[in-house]
């Protein structure tokens, strides 16, 4: 198992977020989190990236056989995990460019990654300064490919994104979960949608469905969204496998 | 030249109306004779030493302009690029009597006891003038350098672009490694005449115990345009300085950068004013400070005298200890309808959320602080020639490291 979480409990300035997650995800697998809004979706990606502001209470995060619940944000990265952010920080004064190139990894050249996401022109521009939705998720892809990563966490990667681009983005998505690949796919990732469109770029090959910070749903995500988008999360829920 | 002795006694107690008191007799008047020396290489090693720190060029060849004052001699003069004029002050009074219609003309002698004591105990300084038209293809340094414990070193230049005419100025002050105290007053006048630009940076290298009250008066006339770059990393005891930028021409623009870091000890309160007084003027200043410990009062002041003048005004501060505090004073004086003036001020700290971020890209936290404070500092300092615009983001870089 490449990402193995066991018991996890999550609180975020004193109030429980997450209570006794239990999630595995094993190398080349696509994983979808579906929930609504505050269900703990967003708590979970922070928690297993180690974000400070979500503090584990209880139980562990396993990645790769090693225990990294107490591992700082940067061993975490440089072990192989990495994630989008839904609203990153704005960082002036330094270029995306230059972050890009300062963390990649071996990845890609990203040039051409740039390139075929249409942002080469802002590798110039401050981080996230002035970015649109759009150009957010695509910078945020941009990094991600460039740090070459085992498992990638992304939160809501098409919320905000017009339909010509989520096109753009769910191919690099599902090149960067190494579609393309199949017994060597080594990369595996966690995504979160709301709308499901991410869903026809990428198969995925499991969903959970989070509810009141609990996992209450497990199963195909294809018809975990179909459920949920006829009958609602709480009705999905109710229908435990 | 009477009148102006005259009015410089009168203002010999005059306190600042910025920045701690200094009480003025506690340093030497006199100095010993320092010796011409056509060639840098002249020097002591020590001294080519700490010239080569402040970022002086002391070859010929590489920069073909330099002016070098050390204590109250003028060590070094040499020019040759045709339609470029610099000459040591004391040359320059002699050779030139028109110099008296821009001899305390921007800058009031009367300000306070340290232009006072500009005027009654003078030492030296450089004038420059950019004959009209001349594009100068190298940039003029001169470098102020206190070598001799205790002193007082006066300095006064006048810097005069004629029409058309364009100046790269850099001047560095520095101080001698091995001494201790020491005081620098400056006293610059710079004239920028019709359509003429200058870019004047100034970057300051002194010691801990040394005191600095520069005074800087700019008259731009009309279509003119005013750089300013002032760059302090280093330790200083106190250093205050408020120039002020007179936008006298119709389209005249002024722009004023400051980039410092105040490390433990350093009392350092800083800014400038412009006053746009003719139609279509517009101005800029940005200040970047960071303390490490030290002490800052940034400030800025703009006045608009005219309607339909544009001018913006930002100060921001980062505090990166637990001793250091930063005033921002930013000030806006519209004095009449139609002006379109704004400012912004932000006081604070790197924010874990910042720093979080980039970790999550695999830096480590120093490194993401680091990268954070270098951005922070980062002003587009625009028309640099390429050489300084890389030293002066290696100096930044490096006080992103060091700041930690």
């Amino acid at each position: 198992m490449l990402l193995e979480i066991k018991d996890l409990s999550v609180e975020v300035e004193g109030n429980e977020i997450l209570h006794n997650i239990n999630l595995g995800i094993d190398h080349g697998e696509t994983h979808v989190l579906f929930g609504k809004n505050g269900s703990g979706k967003t708590s979970l990606l922070m928690a297993i990236m180690g974000i400070s502001r979500y503090k584990i209470t209880s139980g562990s995060i396993l990645f790769k056989r090693t225990d990294i619940t107490g591992l700082p944000i940067n061993e975490r990265a440089k072990m192989g995990i990495g994630m989008s952010f839904q609203r990153p920080p704005t960082i002036k004064g330094v270029k995306t460019g230059e972050l890009v190139k300062l963390i990649n990894n071996g990845g890609k050249s990203t040039e051409g990654i740039a390139e075929s996401l249409n942002i080469s022109e802002f590798l110039d521009r401050d981080i996230n300064l002035g970015f649109s939705g759009g150009e957010i998720k695509k910078s945020e892809l941009l990094q991600l490919v460039a740090q070459n990563l085992d498992l990638v966490l992304l939160d809501e990667p098409e919320s905000g994104v017009d339909v010509e681009n989520i096109k753009v983005i769910g191919k690099v998505i599902k090149s960067l979960l190494q579609k393309h690949l199949r017994r060597q796919r080594i990369r595996a990732g966690l995504v979160i949608t709301h709308t499901g469109l991410i869903l026809n770029y990428l198969e995925a090959d499991r969903g959970h469905m989070l509810l009141n910070g609990g996992i209450k749903c497990e199963g195909n995500p294809r018809e975990m969204f179909e459920a949920i988008q006829n009958f609602g999360y709480e009705e999905c829920a109710r229908c435990q496998r | 030249m009477s009148k102006i002795k005259e009015r410089a006694k009168t203002a010999a107690n005059k306190k600042a109306l910025y920045g701690p008191d200094i009480d003025l007799a506690g340093f030497k008047k006199d100095a010993s004779v320092r010796d011409y020396t056509p060639e840098m290489s002249g020097l002591s090693e020590e001294e080519q030493k700490n010239l080569v720190e402040a970022g002086i060029v002391t070859s010929r060849g590489e920069r073909l302009c330099s002016y070098l004052l050390m204590d109250h001699s003028p060590v070094h003069c040499s020019v040759s690029q045709e339609g470029v004029e610099l000459l040591s002050m004391d040359d320059a009074l002699e050779k030139h009597d028109g110099i008296k219609d821009y001899w305390w003309k921007a800058v009031d002698v009367g300000t306070d006891k340290y232009t006072a004591q500009a005027e009654i105990d003078f030492n030296g300084g450089y004038f420059v003038r950019v004959k009209a038209g001349v594009k100068a293809t190298f940039p003029v340094q001169a470098c102020l350098y206190v070598g001799e414990e205790g002193i007082a070193q006066n300095v006064h230049n006048v810097i005069i672009v004629e029409e058309g005419a364009e100046l790269q100025l850099i001047t560095r002050c520095t101080a001698a490694s091995h001494i201790g105290r020491g005081l620098h007053v400056g006293v610059s006048e710079i004239y920028v005449k019709k359509g003429a630009t200058i870019t004047s940076t100034m970057i300051h290298n002194w010691g801990e115990d040394i005191v600095v009250r520069p005074r800087t008066g700019v008259i731009v006339e009309e279509g003119a345009t005013y750089m300013s770059n002032y760059v302090l990393m280093r330790p200083v005891k106190s250093a205050q300085t408020f120039p002020s930028v007179r936008l006298l021409g119709k389209d005249a623009v002024a722009r004023l950068n400051t980039v410092l870091v105040a490390t433990k000890g350093s009392e350092v309160d800083v800014g400038g004013s412009v006053s746009l007084e003719a139609t279509g003027t517009k101005a800029e200043i940005i200040s970047r400070t960071i303390s490490t410990g030290g002490n800052i009062v940034a400030r800025g002041l703009l006045v608009g005298h005219k309607p339909g003048v544009k001018a913006h005004l930002e100060c921001n501060g980062l505090i990166l200890s637990e001793e250091g505090c930063i005033r921002a004073i930013p000030e806006l004086d519209g004095r009449v309808a139609g002006v379109e003036m704004s400012h912004e001020a932000a006081v604070g700290k790197i924010s874990p959320e910042q720093v979080e971020y980039l970790m999550a890209r695999g830096l480590n936290e120093e490194e993401a602080t680091a990268l954070i404070v270098r951005g922070f500092l980062n002003v587009k300092m625009e028309g640099l020639p390429e050489e300084l615009q890389e030293e002066i983001d290696r100096i930044i870089f490096e006080s992103g490291k060091s700041v930690l």
